[in-house]
């Protein structure tokens, strides 16, 4: 017996010294892997190769204008081919990193922040192609926020994205709530818009069709927040560049109006469980003077309300300002380890210059195909949202008016703290200024960390 | 004397030799199961230990930054706050799905076999087999303000009440933690009915005897004699509550506000949505540590009743 104890007291003790030897081993050894350096540096070409080709794109489910786009640069370029592999946003984005880390990485991918990727020699650097394709011919504004210093700090620097379609946001109205109500025209200031939700709210009928449960709501609070804030400073925090900050005075003054909103009851009372799919159908279904929500949401909207919904800009405090609207990129990053960089590029170039391509992308997502500003604009139905849509895309670039989602601000802001902290405000239970405090506190330990 | 010396000498070798051989037997015997063992067990964890001390995105460079990760763990008041809610949600994991499942399963025992008994039976443990991602999605249904939920409190005269169960403040939580409730009683039920089975039926009739009434006989005899089995449950369930993520995920996603934000999606967050694999490596020995804290106790408590 006592033998026994021994001998198990000596395992036991040999196990420790093996597992804690392990440990220290492993702790010596950091883990990760520096940046590869630039190794082998390929031709840059504009001209597409007559080899057989198999390029691979990882996409988001949902987004089938990928699927229409390949088929139609398949059908134009037949040695070309593609694979499509899909996943959710969430997970895509969350494994992002990793499949461009591969050993197989796909040579073009859905990339909604750059994040990391390009201080991990991740994604490709696509200023040699922009010389050679002539790219400065394109919106610099579009382009900005795809773009990353050395230092880390989006906005300018290298061009590291482009987009698969160009968005903008806005207000949806309902416009046979609004003839009710005795609403004729859209609101060209904030004040004119506010009359027009105590309208609706004493009409009994609810002014804002919104959803918080998944965040969404933020289209209207940056959207309050766009019209005080200066443009600049709210872009360079978006852009993480140092010491910028989200606390400035014009966001808590938009993030106050949300609060008089919700005190207002101007939102659903059950907004927090509402998510975008329901807040999308239920205004659909004719509930809700307007809406928040992008170019991309205009044609199920045209396709349940017909000819009763506008699509318009959010008006700025004074009447003739400039617009500011949230837009941008649907962006895709290629893969630094591709082995296709010349051909993913053309096809890249080719959405943004194709007439065929360009028609794909407004009728698919509705967005503007973005690319030279002097080439003509796709076919749309006179009239319809998309038209609006675009033609509000052309006046936020004549206002010079874009701004970026602040969901893109870090990789973990909007689920950990925009997302929590925007449900406690639409709900009155923190103020705008608390708001704009707890979300800087989430970045600087984000950026910090 | 002298022969037998010599003669001992090699039989003591051979059986050296034997027990050698029978050591190397065994060890070869465990070879696998060790191997999968250390693998999938040892390796992963001493890899998690040792990512716990780096500032590390997942695959760039990291860097060494010793305890700070942990202390990030117990200073950041809303990775606290997930941490106290994971416990809150003891109650709704462990507490009452044993407690229901001692209740229904001194019933059922009452009950005389048939199909009455069967159907019972099957039904309560249906829950068990729904994967707890298809029930969080089911229930969010059934909270929702026109959920069926609502409406069954609306037939009843309680519309005063009524509310989107998990985008209040203050029912979010219980919400999800009924969701819990509601999948392990049938655990809970059909393991303390297969202990009850094994209780000798001689102590059931002794106790009859003495003139005990149900309430004795359940403190007396039944009780006592599903310790090992209650053992197994709390252990369980106190996991299942401190490590939950699926019923959360897909029903609030720690919504509204962080009232129902636990460990385990903060975790998942940290580590693949901010990519800060150092933190959420050392949020995770804390939760393990947390756990074994609560559960080993457990396991001791029961041995120690049983000598």
């Amino acid at each position: 017996m006592r033998h026994h104890s021994a001998h198990r007291a000596r395992v036991r003790a040999a196990i420790g010294t093996v597992a804690a030897g392990a440990i220290l081993a492993l702790a010596a050894c950091a883990p990760g892997a520096e940046a590869p350096t630039d190794g082998e540096q390929i031709e840059v070409t504009t001209e597409l190769t007559t080899e057989e080709v198999v390029l691979t794109i990882a996409d988001e489910t949902g987004f089938p204008v990928t699927d229409a786009l390949t088929e139609e640069f398949t059908k134009q370029h037949p040695n070309v081919t593609f694979e499509i592999t899909r996943d959710t946003f969430q997970n895509l984005t969350a494994n992002a990193p990793r499949l461009l880390a591969g050993a197989n990485p796909p040579d073009l991918i859905r990339l909604p922040t750059i994040g990391e990727t390009v201080k991990d020699g991740l994604i490709a650097n696509l200023d040699p192609w922009y010389e050679a394709y002539g790219w400065d011919a394109w919106p610099a504004s579009q382009l900005a926020p795809m773009r990353m210093s050395d230092e880390g700090i989006r906005g300018s620097g290298s061009l590291y994205q482009l987009g698969l379609g160009y968005s903008i946001t806005g207000i949806f109205m309902n416009l046979e709530i609004a003839e009710r109500l005795g609403i004729t025209a859209p609101p060209s200031t904030m004040a004119e818009f506010e009359e027009m939700l105590a309208t609706a709210k004493a009409a009994g009928e609810l002014p804002i069709m919104a959803g918080d449960s998944d965040g969404v709501v933020n289209f209207v609070v940056q959207a309050a927040m766009n019209q005080f804030a200066d443009k600049d400073e709210f872009m360079s925090w978006m852009f993480n560049e140092p010491g910028a900050t989200y606390n400035t005075p014009g966001n808590v003054q938009g993030a106050e109006l949300i609060r008089t909103w919700a005190d207002a009851g101007y939102f659903p009372s059950d907004i927090n469980a509402i998510d975008y799919f329901t807040f999308v159908t239920r205004f659909s279904e004719g509930e809700g003077l307007f809406t928040f929500n992008g170019n991309w949401a205009a044609s199920g909207y045209q396709d349940a309300l017909g000819d009763n919904v506008s699509f318009f800009l959010v008006p700025p405090i004074n009447e003739g300002d400039g617009h500011v609207a949230m837009g941008a990129g649907n962006s895709f990053s290629v893969a630094a380890g591709s082995d296709n960089l010349n051909e993913i590029v053309y096809f890249l170039n080719w959405i943004h210059t194709d007439p065929a391509a360009r028609q794909i992308i407004v009728d698919v997502t509705g967005a503007s195909p973005g690319g030279d500003p002097t080439l003509p604009l796709p076919e749309v139905a006179p009239g319809s949202l998309i038209e609006s849509a675009l033609e509000m895309s052309a006046q936020i670039g004549a206002d010079n008016g874009q701004v970026d989602f602040m969901a893109n601000t870090t990789a973990g802001i909007y689920a950990g703290s925009i997302i929590p902290e925007s449900q406690l405000l639409v709900t009155s239970q923190i103020t705008g200024q608390e708001f704009v405090e707890r979300v800087q506190a989430f970045y600087e330990q984000e950026i910090g960390g | 004397m002298s022969t037998t010396l010599v003669s001992n000498a090699p039989r003591r070798a051979a059986a050296r030799a034997a027990a050698r051989r029978a050591d190397l037997t065994g060890w070869l015997l465990v070879a696998p199961a060790l191997l999968a063992y250390t693998g999938f067990v040892i390796y992963p964890l001493a890899t998690g230990i040792q990512y716990s001390f780096y500032d590390w995105n997942g695959v760039g460079v990291a860097t060494w930054v010793g305890l700070d990760n942990y202390a990030t763990v117990f200073t950041n008041p809303n990775l606290l706050g997930a941490i106290g809610n994971s416990f809150v949600l003891i109650a709704f994991f462990t507490i009452i799905p044993v407690g229901m499942g001692l209740v229904l399963a001194t019933l059922i025992r009452s009950m005389r076999d048939g199909l009455a008994l069967r159907a019972s039976q099957t039904i309560l443990f249906l829950p068990q087999i729904i994967p707890l991602a298809a029930a969080g999605i089911a229930w969010s249904w059934m909270y929702a303000q026109t959920g069926a939920v609502n409406q069954i409190l609306g037939w009843i005269g309680l519309e005063a009440i009524t509310r989107p169960w998990l985008a209040d403040y203050g029912t979010a939580l219980p919400a999800v933690g009924l969701i819990g409730s509601w999948v392990l009683t049938g655990l809970c039920t059909v393991l303390l009915l297969t202990g009850i089975g094994k209780i000798d039926t001689s102590l059931y009739e002794a106790i009859r005897l003495d003139g005990a009434g149900w309430f004795r006989e359940f403190i007396t005899i039944t009780l006592p004699g599903l310790r090992q089995e209650l053992a197994v449950l709390v252990t369980l369930t106190v996991i299942a509550a401190l490590s939950t993520f699926d019923i959360i995920y897909t029903s609030t996603q720690g919504g509204p506000g962080r009232a129902t934000l636990v460990p385990g999606l903060l975790i998942y967050r940290i580590g693949f949505t901010q990519s800060d694999v150092g933190l959420a490596a050392a949020f995770g020995i804390v939760m393990m540590v947390l756990v074994l804290a609560v559960v080993l106790p457990i396991q001791r408590l029961s041995r120690a009743s049983d000598q």
